[in-house]
């Protein structure tokens, strides 16, 4: 039987205090050996203290073609911005 | 959306040098030459690995032993961020080790030559990591994005081999009469397929403007071999050693050295499987690929009754 060892991703958790970021993939058996094969892949100088691993076809993306109609909206709406505000010089730390 | 209008989007991505992601269109011939570029880069980190494990179990002492293990075990770790690049190109792993191990797949020509005393661990980690770091550095910036990430995590790494690989030879020779012959010798053997390492010349190479208006190479086969001719005859002049090439010197008008005819001919014949090691690199891949199966099986089995155990 031969069947491939499935792909996961892999997110770390550079140092406490900030959030788990992707790095890349491995391909294990489990999530168990994922997780071990992670440490040997992309923490051999200290870059994590946590590791998650998901199977890569658990993740939904969404689609490149449709970032017009999902993040244009949110350009002319400068007045989510403080800067859009504004106020006398006077008033100092706001 | 129509091809020609995709593909104006793309061209206007890379002359803003905005990244390509896996899931944006892409044209089939950039897509292509990625996974081609990308693979034979894998590769050549993995093979990479058999001319120096070579040497692990003889290393003069723990100090470069435990230096060795953590330069094999990081080539294994690069060969892993590009394969894990490549698949995101929509490829398998097991396709791409199939045409490894067939003989199908390139990989770099220099690890088709032999390992045949400790000093080459030494001219290695200071020519041919050299060599690829002057290789890999541009590539940081590649129009794809997961390529360029795996390239920056692989740079970051490479420092460290160059530097141990120099400090081999410094030993050397600042050592005994023996030992300083031996580190001249293995200068003698691997100037040349380092410099072979950037490929055929400018005007000899098929897909370099291509790639250069892709933005997967930044600079010219000529043009990295001139950086590193220049960057390393100092080095050779610190450990006092001499680069084996009558024609080498310094240019004042040009700003760089000239430096002798390479021989082509070995390059080509090399690359075509006929060096030194090509046979015996790929049967050693095939060994470890075909005896590692049942380790594969026995963990796909594994995993499968946990989660039946778990399920029920
Ligand atoms: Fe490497
Ligand atoms: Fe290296």
């Amino acid at each position: 039987m031969n069947k491939n060892w499935p792909l996961w991703e892999v997110f770390i958790r550079s140092k406490a205090g900030l959030n788990h970021k992707h790095v890349g993939s491995l391909h294990a058996a489990d999530a168990e050996m994922a997780i071990q094969n992670a440490r040997d892949v992309y923490t051999r100088r200290n870059e994590g203290v946590s590791i998650w691993v998901v199977e890569s076809k658990h993740i939904t993306a969404s689609d490149p073609e449709d970032a017009d109609q999902m993040y244009e909206p949110a350009k002319d709406k400068v007045y989510r911005h403080p800067t859009f505000y504004n106020l006398p010089d006077e008033l100092k730390h706001m | 959306m129509d091809t020609a209008l995709l593909e104006q989007r793309f061209n206007e991505k890379i002359d803003r040098d905005v990244r390509i992601e896996p899931k944006d269109w892409m044209p089939d011939h950039y897509r292509k030459t990625l996974i081609r570029q990308i693979s034979q880069h894998a590769h050549s980190e993995i093979v990479g690995m058999l001319p120096e494990a070579n040497w692990i179990t003889r290393a003069p002492s723990l100090r470069r032993k435990a230096a060795a293990l953590a330069k094999v075990q990081d080539e294994a770790g690069h060969g892993l961020y590009l394969y894990s690049a490549c698949e995101t190109l929509g490829v398998e792993r097991d396709d791409l080790l199939s045409d490894l191990h067939s003989g199908k797949a390139k990989y770099s020509s220099i690890f088709n030559y032999p390992t045949l005393s400790w000093a080459d661990m030494g001219a290695i980690g200071w020519l041919v990591d050299g060599a690829a770091i002057m290789n890999q550095v541009p590539l940081c910036r590649a129009s794809y994005g997961p390529y360029a990430r795996a390239m920056v995590r692989v740079c970051k790494e490479e420092s460290f081999h160059q530097r141990q690989g120099y400090e081999i030879m410094l030993t050397l020779s600042k050592g005994s009469e023996v030992q300083k012959k031996m580190a001249q010798d293995a200068l003698n053997r691997w100037w040349w397929p380092s410099l072979m390492m950037f490929g055929p010349t400018d005007a000899e190479s098929k897909h370099t403007e291509q790639s250069m208006r892709w933005g997967i190479k930044r600079f010219t086969n000529d043009e990295l071999r001139q950086k590193f001719v220049d960057a390393t005859v100092p080095q050779a002049d610190l450990l006092g050693l001499t680069i084996p090439d009558k024609d080498l010197k310094w240019n004042e008008e040009r700003g760089h050295y000239d430096f002798g005819a390479i021989n082509w001919d070995e390059f080509f014949n090399v690359i075509s499987g006929n060096g030194p090691c090509n046979k015996q690199r790929l049967d050693a891949r095939n060994k470890a690929w075909e005896e590692g199966a049942w380790v594969r099986e026995a963990a796909n089995a594994y995993a499968e009754k946990k989660a039946k155990r778990k399920a029920a």
